[in-house]
């Protein structure tokens, strides 16, 4: 597992290295390396969904032993899903790069070395089994952003990188000091230690739990970022470069719902159970506000950022709901958002790139001109409403119906939320794809190679999942179901036995 | 009567330290102009490595010297040994004479009036100053007693020793003379006022316990009964004089002018020395002599440590000038300090060790970026010059963002791991509020050093921007140390981390 961390890292350190004006050198050089991150990361992914031996170990060495904090690196149903989704996403937006970075007159080298070295703190995240690892590299893995956003990008990009650095850097505070409140728990227990199945042991005090609970949630609220706390992403989404929005919601943010459902609710039982009508709420008003204001965008990217704000409403909520079908929806929807954010941002980009504009209305008739480009956007698009038998429709499902066993009136609230999806992305394709042909539009080139060579794998994993998600849906029931009796709720009874719905939802 | 007896073998860094300082003036009226600057350069560096051989044969001794004024034990052998190497890069950084067109950072003679024609005709010889270099060494033994003086008249003479030389090489800058001797002369007044009202202090306690020793002082606390009023005054002003050299709120208002000022290889060994030894003094006197008395001073410390946060962190936003803003950082950082100074237990010893270290290596290497970046006027220390910095100069800037980023407490640098104990010893000792505030002026903080960035590396250059100069292989060497230093320790901190831990129990 040190090996999947250890390769970005080497390549980000290679590719920096390259010199100055060998730009296309640089970009092989980090290709190179996040294809063979990806050889490794399937190889860990086929090594637990189909069980599989090949190997595969936790590691623990010490690191800090003044701290107890070590190098402790394992897997789960839930990180393995987004361990795939993260090898997987590095090289399909570095190729959909390779052309952006150079139309910003910059030398292409830092943004891929910077890409590897979000890449493998991310892994490092996900893998993390120690607390004091994991907000390392979930604070460190703000600079590289920063640079990334600030560098490359549209005209209000310094605002947008500062406005993100500021908002996660708040967050990452805050939650610094409930790591350190939950530390010195562990201390007053008689063993420091960051591990986190320690941690989790510890019996901590109601009171204290309260605190601490928002300190770790507010981070990860900025991270996901629900309602009240997105404002950031728009800004990003639209400023960055669509690679590198494809990148940030589709991937790095993954992180701030990973650390709820992997962190939160664990180590903090009681108060999730007590916040969590709360947090039930702001979710489902981050579905119908992203929703509501996506439709309303005139911008494509930022357009897209807001159905992200959406769909992170509908994966805190299945977090939240606190029932088994419904955290493993989530763990699923992680995965398949950011599959479909990816292509919607990647397939915008490459019509950035021939137009020139992200503006919804320089855009009309594009399926006369570049019938494959637009069938791809339609594809990215209908997955991104959950259309069945897409993948993101299992997720979406077992989402609502396991809210609906707790949280009747919040699910019947967040399928509007699914009706509205439907309004902005049918609207989006009617607006920029079908109509007269604008004159601007006139001519534009369909998708080339490496575009198609991009997409294609996004469009075969969308198929893929939404028909045969078995393997990835019981490691995920694995996992998620000693989370949920750490929470010690008592489960509702399913209104109908967990794995049916599952099993016939792939077949319709 | 007889002579008291020395101990001579554990004393002997000082009197290294000492005896080349008393050469050092010697050679200044003795030998011929021409050899003066090698001859003082060699001996100042020959003098602090023997020194720094000599604490580290002595380590791991415990015992109190000098007939009871000095004691030679773990938190007084870390900090002088960390300020030994810390003057050792000083003295290379003094002597650079690379950037003022063969002269150095220093007036030719600082005795002349600014703009007489005595200065110009010392400066069309091509004089040197070397004078420095023995005030230096002064300064250094002054440093070394203060954190290791275990009674309070040792401590005074301690105090003088170390801020007399200091008070002469802030006003000796070459360029903006003006500027550097309203700088020495309003450091000095505040400083003679500070140290009055420390050995007024030191009256008052010496009247309650009717002894100058540390150990004896505190038994006397809990011996006497009653008279408490004496004690506290003195306690009180005793912490005045303290918190003056530390630059803590309200006592801090020298420290921007100061800072601003002196020549900037001055304020940087400044910036970085004069805090370890005065922190060290600190927490030898309130743990040692006042330790009984904690109830007591702890309110008091609580305000002001919050204070020192806030003031420092929101007027540092409003700073133009580099130098300015670092002065101020360097308050807020005095704020952290006394977060675990509050703890007051040999945990809180270690994190201020492990922090004063890694901030002082720092606040060096930061300083000694600020030479480099000059323009006609010299240094060219207003912020709005060093806009697009990271376009001429990327590795340059990449280093300076690397210590504005352990500043901010980033993950990944020493200054996060500094942070992380400070912040876990004053939640351990029961600082929660406190440790909240620091967490609020951390974020608070975080902008002023990120905007720096952003004008570094996202803004455009001027067009009569500053260039970076050339400087000789020692400042090189210097700045690269400090910069992997700085780096290593964030991602390595176990071995300093276990050294301060073993450094930290005091002789009593």
């Amino acid at each position: 597992m040190t090996t999947l961390i250890a390769l970005p890292a080497l390549g980000a350190v290679l590719t920096a290295l390259v010199p100055t004006g060998r730009g296309t050198l640089a970009k092989q050089v980090a290709l190179g390396a996040a294809l063979v991150t990806l050889i490794v990361g399937a190889l860990i992914s086929v090594h637990f969904l189909f069980d599989v031996d090949l190997g595969v170990e936790a590691e623990t060495y010490e690191w800090i032993p003044e701290f107890g904090a070590s190098w402790a690196l394992d897997v789960n149903g839930i990180s393995v899903a987004l361990i795939a989704l993260t090898v997987l996403a590095t090289p399909i937006v570095a190729l959909a790069m390779w052309r952006e970075a150079e139309d910003e007159k910059r030398d292409p080298k830092a943004f891929f070395a910077l890409l590897l070295a979000v890449e493998a703190l991310t892994l490092t995240a996900f893998l993390s089994r120690d607390l004091l690892l994991f907000y390392i590299v979930f604070e460190a893995m703000l600079i590289p952003l920063y640079f990334m956003i600030g560098m490359y990008g549209g005209p209000q990009r310094r605002y947008a990188a500062v406005k993100f650095l500021l908002y996660n850097l708040v967050g990452g505070l805050l939650m610094l000091a409930a790591v350190i409140g939950l530390y010195v728990q562990s201390v007053d227990a008689g063993a420091a230690s960051f591990f986190i199945p320690d941690l989790v042991a510890l019996d901590i005090d109601a009171g204290a739990q309260r605190w601490l609970f928002l300190g770790f949630m507010i981070a990860f609220a900025i991270k996901a970022p629900l309602w009240p706390f997105h404002t950031w992403l728009p800004d990003a989404a639209a400023e960055a470069t669509p690679s590198n929005a494809a990148f940030l919601s589709g991937v790095v943010d993954k992180v701030g719902t990973y650390g709820m459902i992997a962190l939160v609710l664990p180590l903090f039982p009681d108060a999730s159970r007590e916040f969590a009508p709360a947090i039930v709420v702001l979710a489902v008003v981050s579905i119908v506000y992203g929703a509501l204001l996506a439709i309303g965008q005139t911008d494509m990217k930022r357009l897209i950022g807001y159905t992200s704000i959406s769909h992170f409403g509908f994966i805190v909520l299945g977090i939240f709901a606190l029932t088994g079908e419904a955290a493993a929806g989530s763990t699923l929807y992680m995965v398949n958002h950011g599959l479909s954010t990816i292509a919607l941002f990647v397939v915008v980009g490459f019509m950035i790139s021939r137009r020139g504009s992200r503006q919804v209305g320089d855009y009309g008739g594009v399926q006369k001109p570049a019938p494959k480009l637009a069938g791809v956007f339609l594809f990215a698009g209908l997955s991104g409403l959950a259309l069945p038998p897409l993948s993101t429709f299992l997720s979406e499902f077992l989402v609502i119906s396991g809210t609906f066993l707790r949280y009747r009136p919040a699910a019947v609230v967040a399928t509007v939320g699914i009706v509205l999806a439907a309004l902005y992305i049918l609207w989006l394709y009617q607006r920029t794809m079908t109509g007269p042909v604008r004159p601007a539009v006139e001519g534009m080139a369909d998708l080339r190679t490496r575009e198609t060579v991009v997409v294609a794998p996004l469009i075969a994993l969308i198929l893929l999942v939404g028909f045969f998600p078995k393997p990835l849906v019981d490691v995920i029931d694995d996992a998620v179901e000693p989370t949920l009796v750490e929470v010690d709720i008592d489960q509702p009874e399913p209104l109908a036995p967990v794995a049916e719905p599952v099993e016939e939802g792939t077949g319709r | 009567m007889n002579a008291p007896t020395l101990e001579y073998v554990e004393l002997a860094p000082l009197i290294t330290v000492f005896g080349a300082a008393v050469v050092g003036v010697l050679i200044e009226a003795f030998a011929p102009r021409r050899v003066r600057h090698p001859v003082q350069v060699g001996l100042a560096l020959v003098a602090l490595v023997a020194a720094l051989v000599q604490i580290i044969l002595l380590a791991g001794t415990e015992l109190i010297g000098a007939v009871g004024a000095v004691a030679v034990d773990g938190p007084a052998l870390f900090l002088q040994g960390t300020i030994l190497v810390l003057a050792i890069i000083s003295v290379g950084f003094f002597a650079e004479r690379r950037l003022e067109g063969g002269g150095d950072a220093f007036a030719p003679a600082a005795s002349t009036l600014p703009g007489s024609e005595d200065e110009r005709v010392l400066v069309r010889q091509g004089a040197l100053q070397t004078e420095v270099y023995p005030l230096a060494l002064f300064a250094v033994g002054g440093m070394m007693l203060f954190p290791a003086a275990n009674d309070l008249l040792m401590l005074f003479v301690a105090l003088e020793v170390m801020s007399l030389p200091l008070y002469l090489l802030c006003g000796m800058a070459r360029r903006r003379r003006l500027l550097s001797q309203e700088a020495a002369l309003k450091y000095f007044l505040l400083g003679a006022f500070s140290s009055a009202i420390f050995l007024f202090g030191m009256a008052f306690v010496y009247g309650y316990a009717g002894t100058l020793r540390f150990g004896e002082i505190s038994e006397a606390l809990t011996a006497n009964v009653g008279q408490d009023g004496i004690l506290l005054t003195g306690v009180g002003l005793m912490a005045v004089g303290l918190l003056f050299k530390v630059g803590a709120v309200p006592f801090h208002s020298w420290t921007p002018d100061v800072y601003q000022g002196a020549p900037t290889p001055i304020t940087g060994f400044m910036a970085a020395c004069t805090k370890l030894a005065a922190f060290g003094a600190m927490i030898r006197l309130f743990y040692v002599a006042f330790g009984g008395l904690r109830t007591d001073w702890q309110p008091m410390l609580w305000a002001v440590a919050i204070a020192t946060m806030l003031v420092g962190a929101v007027v540092a936003l409003t700073q133009t000038d580099i130098k300015r803003m670092l002065a101020y950082s360097s308050i807020a950082h005095a704020g952290f300090v006394l977060t675990a100074l509050v703890a007051a237990d040999s945990s809180g010893t270690a994190a201020i060790l492990f922090y004063l270290a890694t901030y002082g290596i720092a606040t060096l290497g930061a300083f000694a970026v600020v030479t480099l970046v000059r323009d006609a006027g010299g240094e060219a220390t207003h912020l709005a010059k060093w806009a697009g910095l990271g376009k001429r100069s990327p590795v340059l800037a990449a280093t300076f963002a690397l210590f504005l980023l352990a500043f901010a407490g980033i993950p990944l640098t020493s200054g996060f791991v500094g942070k992380l104990s400070v912040f876990t010893a004053a939640l351990d000792g029961g600082a929660a509020p406190l440790v909240i505030v620091g967490v609020i002026a951390s974020a608070v903080a975080a902008f002023f050093y990120v905007r720096v960035i952003v004008l570094m590396f996202f803004s455009d250059p001027v067009p009569d921007g500053p260039s970076v100069a050339v400087p000789s292989l020692w400042t090189t060497v210097g700045i690269t140390l400090g910069a992997a230093a700085t780096l290593l320790l964030g991602i390595v901190p176990g071995p300093l981390l276990d050294l301060a831990q073993q450094a930290s129990i005091f002789v009593r």
